[in-house]
């Protein structure tokens, strides 16, 4: 096995060489294994991801070609201990996330109180006037969250980002454990995983728990809002309204019929109570936002705040995705939760600050840079990996609009191995847990989507940007 | 279940069914050409875009240049060409897409893999050698398919519309496939019933998986009017329009049943069902072989139509 480099956290090695203590049983089962194993398993895992269409489109891409993600047969791997832990200030920040856009749509005491400059949201397109002075059903804003996490040490986890507008990717980590174990069935009577696979029977419970009050007394009909087959996730959404018994609609199947919306069946018109949409905001409803949008269901707004449909997620929550408003995560949590965070933001710094600024312009080398709304790995730079041209032409960008940037540290991302031609190399990964908010509660899956660069040394894990997969386990106790 | 899903589904079936018969219309006129002069080759050539209604399409790009290579690479793989199967089976995978939720594994991993392996062979010019492999493909991938719906889906309404998807498109396949033939080889209504020639007649047959089945019915007996009643009237030979007009009724009938009443195409579908049952064939060739295909060829565009319809398939 390769050693790990000194700069990063090794996730299965320890700086000697050791293996830790999450991949005790994984890597003692591996030496048992024939050589050539994983190699055949991985492409075999190929060819079962091609023929089952787990595939998804690349924007921009010349012909729409559908690609595959990579995926790499070694597992992540989670202690109980470290899940726990997890758990918990996942927990926490998903609470404060709904606190927060309660408050940001209501009286906005966070704002009143100085600790959120109001200007992140006036002018701000995420932040939605129509949804001002309106509550959700049942108090719900983001019914899926997919919170991204870095790690940097044995115990450090931070948030990299909060994904409440329409986190994807979950399908993924479900169709990642099944390939998991259709290749190392014997694995996983070796290893106690906890399972992931009831996702969508949870996501299913949740929505229906969401539905309009009005309507209740029948067993509410949820449908998958997609839109269509060109979008890069359709595979998801088609995999998600399967694995619900859900219906999978396009806006022209939707319309407003007797004050609900109601979708065009073969025996009429029939109401949905709960609406998964994945589709933005700015194309749900061309009679109140973009006019040109035909994904959406014109009128679909009035019905929502007539409290006639719920949409999940709930419109508007965007704003909290914004990487401005991401800064005061630290301070959003302890306002609305009265507590410490658990999970700790990676330090940002907001360059519509002058002081800010003049940092991030001498050390641009050494920072990454985002735009506040930007999302996906486009529109960034890694100063350490950039040229001295890059560079200078994102200087440019920064200087003329400040406000459009935060920066952060060139973080030294933990590593995982995955299978290479050389055998074994440790590879720089994130992790994305999903989480459930219904009247009910919280719910986190057990796992989650680990992103990994394939390119030795980077630190992009976007599979937009030619990043893989792997499967992620949490261990049981 | 959705509207936007029958029509889905019912598209899906029928242009895979669309794929498969232009496959061994392809196969009996490849046969027939090797057996030809030049002329006869290509006149047959002919006829299989005629009956595929491309000859406009075709005309304009390789002019009356009937040859066997331009014709199978233009019916299965040309890019200008609208119908061509590959541009189908892309359709149909589409189709599978969109109605992923309604089908099976099993069905969509079909549908899928037919589409990667014919995206593969059809990607250069196909060669007089290779014809074989890929029409052989092409019929395997389909039976595959019928396999998989068969025994992996749930009867309900989506296993009914796409039967119904199948047995409009087979019902209009026959009937056109029968209607060019027997305009080419029946010169004058004074042939019906004469010993004509085996070998065309044969091909007939084979161009609608029906020559073996006819020859043990009929003790190798080939002649006009046995053949027009085999492929019009005989409701054993699962390619006859009486067959797929049964196959359309009981599937309509299921859905009458599960939506607790009959719609305007059932109506339809019944007096089309009734004439099939009475009809001789005497009494089909007195009235004109063409004229009966025609009104046939109208009625099964109106089923169709009615259907979208009445089941709402779009707004």
């Amino acid at each position: 096995m390769t050693n790990s480099s000194a700069s990063s956290y090794d996730e299965m090695l320890e700086p000697d060489g050791a293996v830790r203590a999450a991949y005790a049983g994984y890597c003692k089962w591996l030496e048992e294994q024939p050589p050539g194993l994983l190699k055949r398993k991985g492409q075999e895992a190929e060819a079962f991801f091609r023929r089952t269409g787990i595939t998804f489109n690349v924007y921009g891409a010349e012909d729409a070609e559908e690609r595959l993600i990579p995926f790499d047969p070694v597992p992540r791997i989670i202690t109980a201990h470290q899940w726990r832990r997890l758990s918990r200030g996942i927990e926490q920040r998903v609470r404060a996330l709904n606190a927060f856009l309660h408050d940001l749509y209501h009286r906005q005491e966070i704002v009143r109180s100085g600790r959120l400059p109001e200007r992140l949201l006036k002018g701000n397109a995420a932040y939605l006037a129509q949804m001002a002075g309106f509550t959700p059903p049942g108090g719900v804003y983001t019914h899926i969250v997919g919170i991204d996490l870095v790690r940097t040490g044995e115990d450090e986890f931070m948030v990299l980002e909060d994904n409440a507008r329409t986190p994807s990717g979950v399908s993924y980590m479900l169709e990642n454990r099944e390939t998991m174990m259709a290749m190392f069935p014997e694995l996983f009577t070796r290893v106690r995983v906890r399972e992931v696979s009831d996702y969508p029977r949870r996501l299913a419970r949740s929505l229906a728990a969401c539905a309009p009050p009005a309507f209740s007394g029948h067993k509410p009909t949820v449908a998958v809002l997609t839109p269509g087959i060109y979008n890069s996730a359709y595979f998801e959404h088609a995999f998600l309204a399967d694995q619900m018994g859900a219906e999978l609609v396009e806006g022209s199947d939707l319309r407003v019929e007797d004050g609900r919306i109601a979708m065009r069946t073969t025996r009429g018109w029939k109401p949905v109570d709960v609406i998964y949409r994945r589709v933005d905001d700015d194309f749900l409803d061309p009679l109140t936002f973009n006019p040109e949008s035909v994904l959406g269901v014109s009128g679909i707004m009035d019905v929502y705040r007539a409290g006639g449909v719920t949409i999940a997620n709930a419109p508007g929550t965007g704003i909290s995705d914004d990487k401005a408003i991401y800064s005061f995560m630290p301070e959003i949590v302890e306002f609305y939760t009265g507590e410490k965070p658990i999970l700790q933001n990676v330090p940002t710094w907001r360059c519509s600050e002058p002081e800010a600024l003049k940092y991030v312009l001498d050390n641009l080398a050494e920072l990454v840079v985002k735009e506040v709304h930007g999302s996906g790995g486009y529109g960034m730079l890694i100063g350490p990996t950039s040229s001295k041209k890059e560079i200078a032409a994102f200087e440019a960008k920064l200087r003329a609009r400040p406000d459009n940037y935060i920066a952060q540290p060139t973080l030294s991302l933990s590593t995982v191995p995955i299978f290479t031609k050389a055998g074994l190399a440790p590879r720089h990964v994130d992790l994305r847990p999903f989480v459930l908010v219904s009247p009910n509660g919280i719910d986190i899956t057990p796992g989650g989507l680990t992103r990994v660069a394939l390119k030795k040394g980077s630190l992009v894990v976007n599979s937009s940007q030619g990043g893989g997969t792997k499967d992620s386990w949490v261990l049981d106790d | 279940m959705l509207g936007r899903s029958a029509n889905g589904i019912f598209w899906l079936f029928r242009y895979l069914e669309r794929a498969e018969n232009t496959a061994r219309l392809i196969e009996a006129g490849f046969r027939m050409a090797l057996t030809r002069d030049s002329k006869d080759a290509s006149d047959e050539w002919r006829s299989v875009v005629i009956t595929l209604g491309q000859q406009a399409a075709f005309e304009a790009k390789h002019g009356t240049d009937y040859t066997g290579p331009h014709v199978f690479n233009f019916v299965l793989r040309d890019k200008d060409n609208p119908g061509a199967v590959l541009a189908m089976v892309e359709q149909a995978r589409s189709s599978a897409r969109s109605v992923r939720t309604g089908i099976t594994r099993e069905v969509w991993e079909t549908v899928n893999d037919t589409w990667m392996i014919l995206r593969e062979m059809l990607a250069r010019p196909i060669t007089e050698t290779r014809l074989g492999d890929v029409l052989d493909t092409i019929r395997r991938q389909s039976t595959q398919l019928r396999g998989a719906l068969e025994g992996t889906m749930l009867r309900n309404e989506i296993y009914n519309f796409a039967r119904l998807g199948t047995f409009i498109e087979r019902a209009d396949n026959t009937a056109r496939i029968l209607d060019v033939k027997y305009y080419v080889l029946l010169p004058s209504l004074s042939y019906v019933g004469s010993s004509l020639d085996n070998v065309q007649w044969e091909n007939v047959l084979r161009s609608l998986a029906g020559e073996r089945a006819y020859r043990w019915l009929n003790a190798g007996r080939m002649e006009a009017k046995g053949i027009a009643e085999f492929l019009i009237l005989d409701g054993r030979f699962p390619r006859s329009l009486a067959y797929c007009y049964a196959k359309l009724q009981s599937n309509m009938a299921q859905l009458a049943r599960e939506y607790g009443h009959e719609a305007a195409s059932h109506e339809i579908l019944r007096d089309t069902c009734t004439r099939l049952h009475t009809l001789s064939i005497e009494s089909v060739l007195e009235q004109g072989l063409h004229q009966f295909i025609a009104d046939f060829i109208a009625v099964n565009t109106r089923l169709a139509l009615e259907i979208q319809r009445d089941y709402r398939f779009i707004e």
